[in-house]
């Protein structure tokens, strides 16, 4: 199950190296472990520890967009679903954005 | 069924802000660049697809005109992403908007003539009066000319809303006719399903022709005035 870069490129702080690190010591700051290692009581301060300035932010976009651009359009053989997969995701985001207007078209007789 | 048929062109808002920036920043992430000589397939199509329009757009200029070739090739490249990303189903086509194409139209066109303008003055002062026409007709001939100088960003952007606009507006009611017949009549359903298909490959044209007619045109204002 692949984490959301978003959330956990947040955390990746200039060491990437730490999280290597992190498989051999038991004792980790919070703020370096990823999504997985979190326990479920310091989820909110990992979260608040997050670089969310304009560049945190921006930085967390363009980590996203590079993991996905190696891992399926940078390849030796790239195929189309590599854009594919993008364009699919763009029809179920507009269409959560047009889902106001056409929730009153269904053939229904009670809305 | 008014409200229904034109809720696809509106701006999509978040919370009020303009969600259509987010729309119109999508084709910048599906041309991506590289720094490399040998790329991957998607790259190295882009590039083979670009070379090949740019040889056809910008063989007819001198060295000035080719100095818009950048702006040129985003142009067509914009317009043509924008309107076929607009064939996918509820997306939003930004080129439906008339702020927008007015917002491509009136700038480039500006900058051709008055760079024609300012290079060759008489030779643009020229162009108003075609030749050999007879001595009485020059006063009206001027105006005239004048005004479909003048028309001429008018018509680039209203060509293009008006062409993507009543494309998606067919699809939209043809579809939704077909959709109330199936349940009655379904023989003229699937007729009707047909014409749907066409005009869907008619789309696809569409929306390419029109990026290049947009940027032929723009290149046509810049060869007459550099």
């Amino acid at each position: 199950m692949e984490i959301p870069s978003k959330i956990s490129g947040l955390k990746k702080t200039e060491e990437h190296s730490r999280h290597q690190d992190s498989k051999i010591a038991s004792v980790v700051p919070v703020k370096d472990k990823k999504l997985r290692e979190v326990k479920l009581g310091e989820l909110p301060s990992w979260i608040l520890m997050g670089d969310f300035s304009p560049s945190g932010i921006f930085g967390a976009f363009q980590r996203g967009y590079y993991r996905y651009y190696n891992k399926y359009i940078n390849v030796k053989k790239g195929s189309i679903s590599g854009v594919t997969m993008v364009l699919a995701c763009y029809v179920l985001f507009s269409y959560s954005f047009s889902y106001k207007h056409l929730k009153h078209e269904w053939l229904r007789k009670y809305h | 069924m008014n409200e229904n048929l034109f809720a696809s062109f509106i701006a999509p808002t978040i919370l009020g802000l303009p969600a259509a920036v987010l729309i119109i920043l999508l084709p910048p992430l599906l041309i991506p660049t590289s720094k490399y000589l040998i790329n991957n397939r998607l790259i190295a199509t882009q590039q083979w697809l670009i070379q090949l329009t740019s040889k056809q757009m910008m063989t007819m200029h001198n060295a000035k005109g080719r100095t818009w070739s950048l702006m040129l090739m985003s142009l067509i490249i914009f317009i043509a992403t924008t309107n076929l990303l607009g064939l996918l189903p509820h997306s939003f086509t930004p080129t439906t908007q008339l702020s927008m194409n007015l917002a491509m139209a009136i700038p480039l066109w500006a900058g051709a003539v008055t760079s024609g303008f300012r290079s060759k003055t008489k030779n643009a002062l020229a162009h108003l009066l075609p030749q050999g026409t007879p001595t009485p007709l020059i006063p009206m001939l001027v105006i005239i000319e004048t005004i479909s100088l003048l028309i001429q960003p008018m018509a680039l952007a209203v060509r293009l809303t008006a062409n993507i606009t009543a494309g998606h507006l067919l699809m939209h009611l043809i579809g939704s006719a077909t959709l109330a017949m199936s349940t009655t009549n379904l023989p003229s359903a699937l007729i009707i399903f047909t014409v749907l298909i066409l005009l869907t490959m008619l789309e696809i044209a569409v929306a390419l022709i029109q990026a290049y007619v947009f940027t032929l045109l723009v290149s046509l204002y810049l060869h007459e005035n550099t």
